[in-house]
């Protein structure tokens, strides 16, 4: 009997910082499997069939919210998603008390996006169902995190010692956070750069290296992990203008000149185009962005797996 | 009313007096303190192996009437007050409507009457409406009954109109509550600013942003010779200052929260919205600063900062939560089970703290044990353990951390004015 | 509990032997090879259909197709077992349709294994037919499910266990009947 995987007993997945080694390995492994079932003729197997998913977004996304779903269905299980503008937030009912409706109606699993740490945590401490993190604030977005991390030991064949640089707005990055938590437990080097107002305070106790230059950045690295900034940052002063930002964090091909030959480029996405990655960049050998958005399918079907599985 | 408290272990650093002694006494005044008093009573109340203090003083509570009557009462503050061994609260004036006029303070000292309970002290709003554009009328305030001046809640933005107000302060002998805290540094901050913030993506409070107004609070004490009070002290940086300051013999004093001294920012990764208050706990090594700040008296006081909200507006997610924590039923346990049991105080620097230094800085009567003082008294089983519930609790909000805390020293009596407003007296037989 | 060993049912030579005559079985029954498949279900069954392949092929010289199914995401048991089973690749690099498919398990017992591994096939096209060939039928079926070819029937009891071993994961060919003490 398969004695070997007794590794995954989480009902939820909330986080990477709360996830061992091993747990991670057990993800990543597991979602190699599934990535052959998404070539199949018939993308769809019947594991999670019966079961109920429900999604709640309370906050935009597009590719998470697809990808979950996506994943869900080819898992045969029944899904429903629910976003903030349709939602009884709205009405002024508290998330806890949408949670326990859901609950009511005897769902299995709950993948929720919010916009404020802990909100996940909230719901697995009060729900039955098992509670999946789609993103919490700046706090942590665990199936990015995996899917990132899925994607440079696919192609790089191993994560330890790989030298990752993680660019951009890392103050609100939950992807970074996420980021830096799994690829630390694999025994990668993060090197995190940004400007000095996106950085947040103590971050190197999280054991990264920190820099202000793009080109130390890039320089030996073997993964750039480009993050999104958000255009209402300049507003809130946090740095000067957009094309000082490019000037100073952008990515083009000139600056990728000293970057090692097999460097790949990854990007949480949606790409602000001529912003953080030019064009030729975002598209061109280096990149692996769509990779990843084929590699968060059977990253999510791998978690809808076994936070289900694992029950009697 | 003739009363007997017998044998209990008295501490009364006022009158240098401590050890094992009766107190007798007569209606609303202590009679005498002394070995083996033989008056007769008519009732009396065995205290032996329990300590017995002066009146414990809260000078910073929220007791939310008027205007949140759902969330407290000024009856169910007193009462959980008197659970807690407080004889004495005073209360802060951001209610609805706000307690910046004599109408405001008659009508909570009428309240405080008619619940027979702990004193109530007001505390006035320096700025109409707590607003920071108009100073209120200080001497109407002092004069309907308020003890201190504070738009706690927010620091008044605007120094020039603070330093009218410190100098305005100095007619009446008035001190100033100061609640330090640079917005514009707090913003939507939730949490202290630092590792555990960083790692939880939660927008954070610099310590900074308490710091930079005590110094200003404290220059503009120095400069008008005003008397402040800096409130619920949370950083190294603070105290730093503080303690400069006091050095040069401005007239400042300070208080720090039980919380403060007990819980860090690492409390705050279990999401538990019992532990949002303003100020944020801050780190370890602030926790170990105050700690040591309570042990060379830099901090005067040790105030609960009780502030109630019902548990709907609580139990959300943490950014959405309000600030602030109930204190008053926890506070002396838990320094017991935690302070005194780490030598950082003992019973005399609790009844400093907690009972003397309050009365001194708001002029009050109070602090003692002496013969012919106000008979308020508290009484403490410092051996008894105990587990806070939250179904015990007597207060009408329940936003406590310590529910689930196991205790060492419980509170077995609180008497105010000779008048027993917590403990079982009927148990006791009288006497003749 | 411990596993305790009743007897060895089948050394290495009767098992090369029945995989032997269930080949031939195979050829007799489809005589237009080129139609046909082999899939082994994971974990043994794909070694026994790489061996019965290998035999085929050196009967014909032909090279016959083998495809590996994992059938654990086909399970309906998925929430009822204590440890989660461990998720492996299904490797069917061919087209099912138009094919004789052979499908290949070490023992066949309840049947739901291979009910599982139908409906695994079913989604990757339409065969022809599907036949089934296992060395072990301890009988006990609780789903209309039988074999084409069989190694041994080996009639047992619910409580005994069925152990096949094989050189390619457990470093020896035999079959243990045994039994679980303790229970």
């Amino acid at each position: 009997m398969a004695k070997n995987n007794t590794i995954w007993n989480k009902k939820d997945l909330l986080g990477l910082e709360e996830l061992s080694r091993e747990e991670i390995e057990v993800i990543l492994s597991t979602a190699g499997s599934f990535k052959e079932v998404s070539t199949r003729k018939v993308k769809k197997v019947p594991t999670l069939r019966g079961k109920t998913v429900v999604s709640i977004f309370c906050e935009p996304s597009t590719r998470t919210r697809l990808s979950f779903e996506l994943a869900a269905k080819r898992l045969s299980a029944d899904t429903v998603g629910i976003t903030s503008s349709t939602s009884s937030a709205v009405k002024g009912e508290t998330l806890k008390d949408t949670a326990k409706n859901i609950e009511a109606m005897n769902v299995d699993v709950v993948i929720l996006r919010h916009t404020t740490p802990g909100a996940p945590h909230l719901l697995a401490k009060t729900l039955e169902p098992s509670v999946i993190n789609a993103g919490d604030g700046a706090h942590e977005h665990p199936t990015q995190g995996l899917l990132d991390i899925f994607t440079m030991k696919e192609k790089k064949g191993k994560v330890k010692g790989l030298k990752v640089s993680i660019i951009g707005d890392i103050a609100h990055s939950r992807v970074a956070r996420s980021n830096i938590w799994g690829l630390k437990k694999l025994g990668a080097d993060v090197t995190i750069c940004g400007p000095s107002t996106l950085m947040p305070v103590e971050i190197e106790k999280m054991g990264v290296s920190v820099t202000n230059s793009l080109d130390e950045a890039i320089e030996d690295a073997d993964v750039l992990n480009v993050l999104r900034i958000q255009l209402e940052r300049q507003k809130k002063g946090l740095f000067p203008s957009i094309r000082e930002y490019i000037n100073l964090f952008g990515i083009n091909r000139q600056r990728l000149k000293h970057a090692k030959k097999d460097i790949l480029i990854m990007h949480p996405g949606p790409i602000n185009r001529g912003i953080e990655l030019t064009h030729d960049v975002a598209d061109g050998p280096y990149s692996v962005i769509l990779e990843q958005v084929t590699n968060g399918i059977a990253v999510r079907m791998a978690i809808l797996f076994l936070v289900t599985g694992g029950k009697i | 009313m003739k009363t007997l408290i017998k044998d209990g272990y008295i501490y009364d650093p006022a009158n240098r007096r401590e050890g094992v002694h009766d107190i007798f006494i007569v209606g609303n005044k202590i009679i005498k303190v002394a070995k083996k008093i033989k008056e007769k009573a008519d009732r009396t109340i065995e205290a032996s192996r329990m300590v017995v203090l002066p009146g414990l003083i809260d000078m910073h509570a929220h007791l939310r009437e008027p205007g949140r009557e759902d969330a407290e009462t000024i009856e169910t503050g007193l009462d959980s007050a008197s659970r807690g061994g407080f004889t004495s609260v005073c209360a802060m004036p951001n209610t609805t409507p706000c307690c910046d006029n004599q109408g405001v303070v008659e009508l909570m000292l009428e309240k405080a009457r008619n619940a027979r309970l702990a004193h109530l002290f007001p505390i006035g709003a320096i700025t109409k409406n707590r607003e920071g554009k108009e100073l209120s009328e200080v001497g109407e305030l002092r004069h309907a009954g308020c003890v201190a001046v504070s738009d706690d809640g927010h620091s008044v933005k605007d120094s020039s109109l603070l330093r009218r107000a410190m100098e305005y302060s100095l007619m009446f002998d008035i001190p100033i509550i100061s609640h330090c805290e640079d917005v514009g540094l707090s913003q939507e901050g939730v949490m202290h600013e630092g590792y555990v913030s960083t790692v939880l993506g939660m927008k954070g409070i610099p310590s900074a942003s308490e710091s930079i107004i005590v110094a200003r609070d404290l220059q503009l004490a120095e400069f008008t010779g005003a008397r402040i009070h800096i409130a619920h002290v949370s950083s190294r940086e603070s105290l730093d200052l503080i303690k400069h300051a006091k050095a040069k013999g401005v007239r400042v004093t300070c208080e720090t929260c039980p919380h403060y001294l007990i819980f860090t920012d690492e409390d705050v990764r279990t999401f538990d919205t019992n532990f949002k208050m303003n100020p944020p706990l801050r780190t370890s090594e602030d926790r170990e600063a105050l700690r040591q700040a309570v042990h060379d008296g830099t901090i005067d006081v040790i105030a609960t900062d009780h502030a109630p909200h019902i548990e709907s507006e609580k139990d959300v997610e943490f950014d959405y939560a309000p600030f602030g924590i109930i204190g008053f039923e926890t506070a002396v346990a838990s320094l017991n089970t935690l302070l005194i049991r780490d030598k950082i105080t003992d019973w005399n620097g609790i009844v400093e703290l907690m009972s003397l230094h309050p009365a001194k800085i708001l002029g009050l009567d109070k602090g003692t044990l002496g013969e012919g003082k106000e008979a308020d008294i508290t009484i403490i089983d410092p051996n008894e353990r105990w587990v806070c519930t939250k179904d015990e609790i007597r207060s009408k909000s329940k936003n406590s951390p310590f529910i689930g805390f196991e205790f060492k020293g419980n509170v077995k009596y609180a008497m105010v004015s000779g008048h027993v407003t917590f403990g079982d007296v009927s148990l006791h037989r009288r006497s003749s | 509990m411990t596993f305790h060993e009743k007897a060895n049912v089948m050394d290495p030579e009767a098992i090369d032997k029945a995989l032997m005559r269930i080949s031939h079985e195979i050829l007799e029954k489809n005589r237009d090879i080129k139609n046909l498949a082999i899939i082994g279900i994971r974990n043994r069954g794909e070694y026994l259909a790489r061996r019965i392949a290998e035999n085929i092929n050196k009967i014909k010289r032909a090279r016959v197709p083998v495809g590996v199914l994992d059938i654990t995401l086909y399970r309906d048991d998925l929430t009822e077992v204590a440890e989660q089973p461990r998720l492996r690749e299904t490797e069917i690099d061919f087209d099912v349709s138009v094919k004789n498919i052979v499908l290949v398990d070490d023992v066949l017992y309840t049947g739901r294994t291979i009910r599982c591994a139908l409906d695994e096939i079913i989604d990757f096209g339409r065969p022809l037919s599907i036949q089934l060939a296992v060395l072990i039928d301890r009988g006990h079926r609780e789903l209309p499910i039988r074999a084409d070819y069989v190694g041994k029937n080996i009639p047992t009891s619910q409580r005994e266990v069925i152990e096949v071993r094989l050189k390619e994961c457990d470093g020896a060919d035999e079959v243990i009947i045994g039994e679980i003490d303790g229970r």
